[in-house]
């Protein structure tokens, strides 16, 4: 069964938001597409609809926070982080205002509407801002997790939020940390790097390797920033080569995070799966996801290719 | 709340405007000393600046965070050295460290930093970042049901950003009577007069289409300024525009509505003549 991660994120805003007074939700025109209609409708003067006004969007959340309320900023993530880049930075990161940031529907998830609204941009501009916490959860149950994290967090916080059905990836019991990586399967001969809705294509690809007689590590990272180093140099260490899975470009994003501890601190080879320096042709998620190669099948090829090397 | 600091609130009209013309002579000696600083717009904003905080806005620089305080945002950020002489004096920080103004790992940036500052509310520089914080700060307030009020000051450039009028929009919309913008109009912008580069006029019937309410004010004025920023909010259910004409450069002659003097730095002995005028002016009983 598939999941739209939107709704696990309203669902535990909501249940949040009956807790505590002080959680409030700023969107721009945006409360069909966040889920926030019931968010709405149980708290109508805790929600904020600026209109369609993205520095005005993220201005307003600052400013919230000054007045000592956790505002949760959301908003589709092409606009919210393309439009409002500067108040992202100077207004909340460099501010250290306790802003809740949500970009929705993020990667290529608007699919035929094309690369206007696609946000494959999104960890690059905000991972290179200082005091910003970048996470993409994988599925629900890390969403919800995620959304509370985020409300106890003091401080600039981004989640990225897909309407891409997901499968379930953390089994029971799983518990997310900010800044930690999960282990979704154990191996020795490679280590699969991936977050957002590439999770479960990391997983699928571990089951490919399986097949082929090789023991994949998968890592759900779903904090990008602050990076878990300690995870890389351990995956760089004991598995010889890793392989990233992004629904984003490859400049700048999950893998040149995880590149840039690697060659610092345990040189492996790697390969990086993720959309390459083009704006996508026109075409509905799934047909971009094949025609990118972000596919669990490009994933299990570019891993056997490392594998086999340092065999 | 009561107000702990010893000079604010205690001047009278004749005091701040004395106080204002103190206040430029420290800011100018603060920017010769740095040789770097928005010399026009720190000394168009000063007397303003100096209204606020000596006896308007509602602070109390041994609790600068208190929840309760008024706050002011200085969307114009680049003149961070009008701010920090104000706030020193004001008793925020001490007046001796004006002296590392924009020194290697001073506090002091070139736009103020609220981490490190005290009295400042949120990060500046860029323009037409400070209403839209300001409108959100007016909302928390409305919703936390707090009866403290927000005033952001914006350039008479600065209005070009869009920003702005998103800004201005919701303010009207929400009718956030608790938010009061104060334009420094001094008709000024880096390059160039504002009229020359993209003019703003009529700029208080742009404010009353987007349903403001506005009063114009001689911005250097330090009585009448204290008067309008004192009742405000002027209209209940409204935000107020105060549109306050001011002189880029004001109280020296020779920099007085010269764009030139944006970011110039004086000389020693334009720093010399500066103060003599400024001090003639402070005692001149004139304003």
């Amino acid at each position: 069964m598939l999941h739209d991660c939107r709704l696990a994120f309203a669902e535990s805003l909501e249940a949040l938001a009956k807790e505590r007074e002080d959680i409030v939700a700023v969107a721009n025109d945006s409360i069909g597409s966040s889920k926030l209609g019931g968010f709405r409708s149980a708290f109508p003067d805790r929600m904020f609809n600026v209109g369609i006004a993205e520095q005005t969007l993220v201005g307003t959340g600052a400013g919230l926070a000054n007045a000592g309320l956790v505002p949760f900023v959301s908003s589709a993530s092409c606009f919210l982080t393309g439009r409002a880049l500067e108040q992202i930075k100077a207004d909340v990161a460099y501010s250290n205002a306790n802003v809740k940031l949500v970009g929705m529907s993020s990667g290529m998830a608007y699919g035929a509407l094309g690369p206007t609204h696609h946000s494959i941009e999104d960890f690059a501009w905000l991972r290179a801002i200082a005091n910003l916490v970048v996470v993409a959860p994988a599925d629900p149950e890390e969403t919800r997790q995620a959304v509370r994290a985020a409300a106890e967090f003091q401080g600039p916080i981004f989640l990225r939020i897909s309407r891409m059905g997901v499968p379930e990836v953390h089994g029971p019991g799983y518990r997310f940390e900010i800044g930690k990586a999960a282990v979704l399967r154990d191996g020795t001969d490679v280590t699969l790097i991936a977050n957002g809705v590439m999770a479960h294509k990391a997983l699928e690809a571990a089951d490919r390797l399986a097949d082929r007689g090789i023991e994949a590590r998968v890592l759900n990272m779903a904090t990008v920033r602050p990076i878990d180093r300690e995870a890389i140099v351990a995956a760089a260490k004991e598995t010889g080569g890793i392989v990233t899975a992004e629904e984003h470009t490859v400049f700048g994003g999950l893998g040149s995070a995880v590149a840039e501890v690697v060659v610092r601190e345990a040189p492996v080879p790697m390969r990086m799966v993720g959309v390459p320096g083009e704006f996508a042709p026109t075409g509905e998620p799934e047909f971009l996801f094949e025609h990118f190669g972000l596919t669990s099948e490009n994933i299990a090829i570019k891993a056997e290719e490392l594998a086999r090397t340092h065999a | 709340m009561s107000r702990v600091t010893d000079v604010r609130g205690t001047l009278s009209t004749e005091g701040l405007r004395r106080l204002a013309y103190d206040l430029r002579i420290r800011d100018l000696q603060m920017i010769h000393g740095a040789a770097l600083g928005h010399t026009g717009g720190d000394m168009s904003a000063m007397d303003i600046l100096t209204v606020l905080y000596f006896r308007v806005l509602d602070i109390d620089p041994a609790n600068p965070t208190n929840p309760d305080r008024d706050r002011f945002v200085m969307s114009k950020g680049h003149c961070s050295g009008a701010l920090y002489t104000t706030l020193a004096h004001a008793g925020f920080f001490p007046t001796d460290e004006l002296a590392s103004y924009m020194q290697p790992l001073s506090r002091l940036n070139g736009h103020p930093d609220r981490k490190k500052v005290p009295g400042v509310e949120t990060n500046t520089g860029p323009l037409g970042h400070g209403l839209p914080v300001a409108l959100g700060m007016a909302l928390g307030a409305k919703l936390r049901k707090k009866d403290w009020r927000t005033f952001v000051l914006t350039g008479d450039g600065e209005l070009q950003e869009g920003s702005n009028w998103e800004a201005a929009m919701n303010a009207a919309h929400h009718g956030l009577d608790n938010l009061t913008l104060i334009v420094d109009r001094n008709r000024f912008q880096q390059g160039d007069s504002v009229a020359n580069t993209v003019g703003l006029e009529p700029l208080a019937d742009k404010f009353t289409a987007f349903g403001w309410t506005v009063r114009e004010v001689d911005g250097h004025d330090i009585e009448a300024l204290a008067s309008l920023l004192g009742e405000t909010p002027v209209t209940a259910g409204k935000p107020t525009a105060i549109i306050a004409h001011t002189h880029k450069g004001r109280g020296v002659s020779f920099m007085e509505d010269e764009a030139g003097w944006h970011h110039r730095v004086p000389t020693d002995e334009e720093l010399e003549r500066a103060i003599q005028e400024l001090t003639e002016r402070r005692d001149s009983h004139v304003a």
